[in-house]
């Protein structure tokens, strides 16, 4: 179903909301964050310079790195009483970047996601159960906001005991699913354990999955656990421009439908930060245009896509963007091969001897780096050879999509941590050169 | 005729092993004979136990990999050349061994566990030759 009138508008609507929106929001900024300014003036841009849609390219991006160094309110547009709830994320890295929502920036949020829920599917007969961790993350709070707005009776049980999880799934006939897809897998391998058959014995027919990259190969595991006819999408977005919601897939798949009366995306060239044509291939870098809190403008968001103008058969004519296939901060280097964790998956779930969850290793000996990855073996067997062969096959699909020979250590089941949020399947030791 | 043997991969850790005795200990189940092999990353544990089909169940519920596998016992009669004259009657069938250990010794005779490439071919042709076959109630039993 389609939410808003918004998704459909022709490309001039769009582009004239678009522009209209954006010379408020840089006059805003400009006025208002003194940190903007400084950043404009140096690039010897002013609000006035921006007279088209294609002069967006003669700002100044915004990354992390400037969130970290303005917080936690630096970049705020507003003053603080005017906020209604702030957000940070998990700084694993760092301090943590902080945004701040004001009361019309939760109403946007709640739109945005209402938006992508039901592009998924969801429906205002749906039990929805949020299976991603309430608090400061964004994800969790972003759908809860979305879903009851469309009218789904909302189960709040948030990440852990995963059991009750399913309990809760089975009692109250859950029939919308939301956390993050290796969240999702483990659920699906709880229930098993617990004699309960997701496909037969529970009514979860949708899936939100998102906050971590949904592969094809992901979302085929997700459907030989959750049942075919389960429709699984994903959605994106990110703290820094507002928390889920910027982008969603439809029934289709085929891209992610940007809200672009809220969010201008552009696709750089991230050496050079020169804006690409349609349709290639860069990191994608957003523009908040109708936000209050924490406007961000042209945010360097180092996921790698391309965008998509054509308007898509579900009727929408917002752009898309591709579903992603990594981070270009995931990437891994080794012995000079760009490697992302998710072609490593993809390898993964196309063995079907073993299980989904995998852990990546890397370690530098005698000056080369190693690759080790740890599988669980699922297939029970007697033979040596057996065991062999799984190595082997997995060997040689990982050196067909990297080039690069790996080590494979098979484990027994359930011996691999599972992750309940975001799952962090890398190591990387190679601290010491 | 043939003796359901059970096979657990374990990784090649401390503990993993006493982890797989623990289960079948809690499970009231006795190893008749045993097989590991030193791998440097995993083994494949071959147990003969009093009942494989619990033991089974108990490691599953553990979260190994386990399971079960024919194999043949055979009994023969502790000389020298006895166990040569076996091999010969399965090497001449063409039949290949895939590994075999020792079931039970005692004073007068001992036997084997085999597992072939083709077990029904090979224990047909020990029969014809009158050789005796360990049924599973004897390792029941044992």
């Amino acid at each position: 179903m389609i939410w808003s009138k918004e998704e459909t508008l022709s490309r001039q609507e769009i582009e004239a909301i678009q522009l209209e929106r954006l010379k408020e929001t840089v006059q805003r900024v400009w006025d208002r964050v003194p940190a903007y300014r400084a950043k404009m003036e140096a690039a010897g841009v002013k609000p006035e310079d921006i007279k088209e849609l294609k002069n967006l390219a003669k700002l100044p991006f915004v990354t992390k790195q400037d969130m970290r160094d303005n917080y936690p309110f630096g970049l705020f547009a507003v003053p603080k009483d005017e906020l209604v709830r702030i957000h940070a994320s998990s700084g694993t890295t760092g301090k943590p970047t902080v945004v701040g929502y004001t009361k019309r920036d939760l109403e946007v949020w709640t739109e945005c996601v209402s938006r992508i829920a039901a592009m998924g599917g969801a429906t205002s007969k749906d039990v929805a159960q949020i299976c991603f961790g309430y608090g400061m993350f964004t994800g969790a709070l972003g759908l809860h906001y979305g879903l009851e707005n469309i009218g789904a009776a909302m189960v709040p049980s948030s990440t852990g005991n995963s059991e009750k999880q399913i309990m809760y799934m089975k009692d109250f006939g859950t029939t919308l699913l939301v956390a993050t897809p290796s969240y999702a897998l483990r659920l699906a391998e709880v229930a098993y354990q617990m004699g309960i058959d997701p496909k037969k014995d529970l009514k979860v027919k949708i899936g939100l999955v998102g906050s971590e990259l949904l592969t094809d190969a992901m979302r085929a595991e997700m459907h030989k656990l959750w049942g075919d006819d389960m429709l699984v999408t994903t959605n994106y977005g990110m703290s820094e421009l507002m928390g889920p919601g910027v982008s969603g897939e439809c029934e289709y798949m085929c891209g992610l439908h940007i809200n672009e009366d809220y969010f201008i995306p552009e696709i750089i060239d991230p050496k050079t930060g020169e804006v690409l044509p349609p349709g290639e291939k860069g990191e994608l870098v957003v523009t908040c245009i109708y936000k209050e809190g924490i406007p961000l403008i042209r945010y360097r968001t180092k996921d790698v896509t391309r965008l998509i103008y054509e308007p898509c058969k579900c009727g929408r004519t917002t752009c898309r963007m591709e579903n992603l296939d990594g981070r270009t901060d995931d990437m891994l280097k080794i012995r000079g091969v760009n490697v992302f964790p998710s072609q490593i998956e993809e390898v993964i779930l196309s063995v079907d001897e073993i299980g989904p969850h995998y852990e990546i290793i890397v370690t530098r000996q005698n000056h080369a780096d190693r690759l080790e990855i740890r599988v669980e073996l699922l297939k029970a067997t007697d033979s040596y050879r057996e065991l062999e062969a799984i190595e082997d096959k997995i060997k040689s699909k990982l050196r067909v999509m990297l080039g690069l020979d790996a080590k494979i250590r098979l484990e027994s089941p359930n011996t691999l941590q599972r992750f309940e949020g975001k799952a962090k399947r890398v190591k990387d030791l190679r601290k010491e050169l | 005729m043939y003796i359901k043997q059970l096979s657990i991969f374990i990784e090649n850790r401390e503990g993993r092993l006493e982890e797989v005795l623990n289960a079948l200990t809690e499970a009231n189940i006795n190893i008749v004979s045993m097989s590991l092999a030193d791998t440097s990353e995993y083994g494949l544990l071959r147990l003969l136990v009093t009942d494989p089909e619990a033991g089974k169940k108990a490691l599953k519920e553990k979260g190994f990999s386990a399971m079960l596998t024919d194999v043949l016992g055979v009994k023969i009669s502790h000389r020298s050349g006895k166990l040569q004259e076996l091999l010969k009657i399965i090497c001449e069938a063409q039949v290949n061994i895939e590994y075999m250990y020792a079931l039970s010794t005692g004073k007068d005779d001992a036997s084997v566990v085999i597992k072939t490439s083709d077990l029904e071919k090979a224990a047909k042709l020990l029969q014809e030759r009158g050789v005796d076959i360990v049924t599973s109630q004897e390792v029941m039993a044992m």
